[in-house]
């Protein structure tokens, strides 16, 4: 029996009418899924935004079950990860999971990224969301980092020494800082404490609060779609956008087989290469922490490594860690660096479009270079490719209004 | 199945150690490295870890020649025996080593101060060997000891993969232990200058070994495809299940598929 009238009102008695006078769940999902309308027009690139948020939730709950079982300590870290991949039932299913996780998070939040620069979703009225956005990617950065410490293996230690070393380079409070972080002269078991405490309570509150802020500011503005103009300035009758549909079902029915597709993917490394040659876990990293012992070749996750080039372009420790943090930066610029009078890359003018090409190709090449050694040719192709990883961002106003637009179409293009 | 198995290596161990003492002079073999470049650094494994007789060969070979000086302590005996499917009384009577439980980890009865007294450094714990550098590192690490002519080396050996290895060729009554044939080349240097160098071109029997050259390979072989288990003991599902999630995914992905196109039919 329907506990609903025929008109979608519950029914006097029902349970459904019960729990309504006390708490707003009809009204809650006719605000945020069946009453929000999306533009109808989304492609692939749309699909990143809920994996983000589905990477996430596969993080905490992986995440719950490695804190039973991992133990934060400078003598039974390695041991308790150990413990994990091979005592604890499944133990490292879920670990593989969480550490693939790590890695596909990123891919999904650059792939979501590039969607924005793609279709212009930072510019007016959505600088507010792509703010948010970019704070949530800067906890992400510092929960991926103190997450890779945890394991406690040689990489671990080293690159905790490395990056939170890069503090130490500002002038004046550096070294200060720096022992302030660690809270001890060197990396140690009281770094890997307040690094616990971070990754598994204070950024993940973070993260989970930033989410939910990005997807209210995401309600207030709407989505943009890829040809970059207003749904809302199409409306039939009723005030509803012409261009829009419910979001559920009809995204969440279409998301569910991205999800199809991204598990299927995530699951073939999980079970087939969950080191993944090397770039999601380590070889280093199997061995135990160890001050006396530098590896041959200290680098960051892949995630890191396009950052980690642009620091070592310059010869100078302090310009390049000034550099590197302006790097990561840069991105919260965007939507005042961005001047052109439309904002998607379809009717932008070639100058956008072969800038964009540029940067995307910058990025992958900085960060295969991050992952080389710092020597010969690689220093040089660096230097190279972060003048042209600036070049983006310094010249958009310059290129942005000078190029030829043009003018996108009233209503958003569908073959469907 | 499982051999039986004596227990020599204790033994030998005991009676290397005496000979050794002199390696501590010579320094950590932390400053080991890479010996001479030459064919031996494309050396492949390709070991099946799905070869369960491998498997079992390589656990018998460890505990023969291997256990006296390292240690596998992550793992246990009785998960071992029913990882390789090495029956219970196979497993007391030829794995466990006398006074351990099954229960227990697989542990050395080298003393870490002895094993340091003795070869300069502690004979490092091999769980995670086959991770941390990868099977083929130890494969060339096991095909590639050779005599050296240096009279103050105390092993009379050393290796193209760890070149000042405090290690004996402890598998040479085996193998035999060949002469390696160096050539003179010259190299580019870090600043750009001609450097003199050598490359590794040959191995030219020396002393001979009980085992065929085919054979020596296939008891190395079983050792590193025994290693490389010790390092992720998961392998052994980790596949095979993976298998049935990607189907199972697969499907999903298609019945979803087809769901989303009964939906946006109405999308015009």
């Amino acid at each position: 029996m329907s506990a609903t009238t025929p008109n979608g009102i519950p029914k006097d008695g029902s349970f459904r009418a019960w729990l309504n006078k006390r708490m707003p769940v009809d009204e809650f999902v006719k605000e945020q899924l069946t009453g929000y309308l999306a533009p109808k027009n989304f492609n692939i690139w749309y699909y990143f935004g809920s994996l983000a948020l589905l990477t996430f939730v596969l993080q905490i709950i992986t995440g719950i079950f490695l804190t039973m079982h991992y133990k934060p300590s400078d003598v039974a870290a390695f041991d308790s990860v150990e413990y994990i991949m091979r005592e604890v039932e499944w133990g490292w299913l879920i670990r593989y999971m969480h550490s693939t996780g790590a890695s596909f998070f990123f891919l999904v939040v650059y792939l979501h990224m590039f969607r924005a620069m793609l279709y212009g979703s930072y510019k007016a009225p959505r600088e507010l969301l792509w703010l948010l956005g970019m704070f949530l990617y800067l906890a992400l950065m510092a929960e991926a980092f103190m997450g890779y410490v945890l394991p406690w293996g040689n990489m671990s230690y080293w690159g905790a020494q490395v990056i939170v070393n890069l503090f130490g380079t500002i002038p004046v409070v550096g070294p200060g800082l720096v022992e302030w972080i660690r809270g001890d002269y060197g990396i140690a078991d009281s770094t890997l404490n307040r690094f616990f405490a971070l990754h598994v309570v204070a950024l993940p509150f973070a993260i989970a609060l930033l989410i939910m802020l990005h997807l209210v500011a995401l309600r207030q503005t709407g989505s943009n779609n890829p040809d970059g103009i207003e749904i809302k300035k199409n409306k039939d009758a009723d005030g509803k956008p012409l261009d829009g549909i419910p979001f559920h079902p009809y995204y969440t029915v279409k998301d569910v087989v991205g999800v199809g597709v991204f598990l299927t993917l995530f699951c073939a490394v999980v079970f087939f290469a969950p080191t993944f040659g090397g770039l999601f876990l380590e070889k280093p990293n199997f061995e135990p922490a160890n001050p006396l012992s530098t590896p041959d070749h200290i680098a960051p996750v892949w995630y890191f490594t396009a950052y980690y080039a642009i620091l070592r372009a310059v010869p100078s420790q302090q310009l390049g860690a000034l550099l590197m943090f302006a790097a990561v930066l840069i991105f919260l610029f965007l939507p005042w660096l961005d001047r052109s009078k439309v904002n998607s890359i379809r009717y932008k003018g070639i100058l956008s479009k072969i800038a964009l090409t540029v940067f995307a190709i910058t990025f992958i090449v900085l960060s295969y270079l991050g992952l080389q050694p710092a020597d010969g040719l690689y220093v040089l192709l660096a230097r190279i490719f972060t003048v042209l990883y600036f070049a983006y961002f310094l010249l958009m106003p310059w290129y942005t209004s000078i190029e030829k637009t043009s003018s996108p179409p009233t209503r958003v293009s569908y073959d469907g | 199945m499982v051999r039986s198995i004596a227990r020599p290596a204790a033994l030998l161990a005991a009676l290397f150690g005496p000979l050794l003492l002199g390696s501590a002079l010579l320094g950590p073999a932390a400053g080991a490295a890479e010996g001479p470049p030459g064919p031996w650094q494309d050396w492949e494994a390709h070991n099946e870890i799905s070869n369960t007789a491998s498997l079992q060969r390589g656990a018998s070979a460890f505990m023969n020649y291997c256990v006296a000086c390292h240690s596998l302590k992550y793992k246990r005996y009785s998960r071992l025996g029913e990882d390789l499917d090495i029956p219970l009384e196979q497993l007391e009577a030829n794995i466990v080593l006398p006074g351990d439980k099954r229960s227990d980890y697989i542990k050395t009865s080298l003393a870490a101060e002895d094993g340091e007294a003795w070869f300069g450094k502690a004979p490092p714990d091999l769980s995670l060997i086959a991770r941390s550098k990868g099977p083929d590192y130890v494969y060339r690490f096991l095909k590639s000891y050779y005599l050296n002519p240096n009279p103050s080396s105390v092993t009379g050996v050393d290796n193209l993969q760890l070149s000042g290895t405090a290690m004996p060729h402890v598998l040479a009554s085996l193998g035999g232990v060949p002469e390696a044939v160096f050539r003179n080349i010259e190299r580019k240097g870090a600043g750009g200058e001609i450097v003199a160098d050598r490359e590794f071109v040959e191995f030219k029997p020396a002393i001979a070994g009980t085992l065929s050259a085919e054979q020596y390979d296939e008891f190395v072989l079983d050792i590193v495809n025994f290693l490389d288990y010790v390092g992720e003991p998961a392998q052994l599902v980790r596949k095979s299940l993976g298998v049935w999630v990607i189907l199972f995914l697969m499907l999903f992905t298609g019945i979803a598929f087809l769901l989303k196109q009964e939906y946006w039919k109405d999308v015009k």
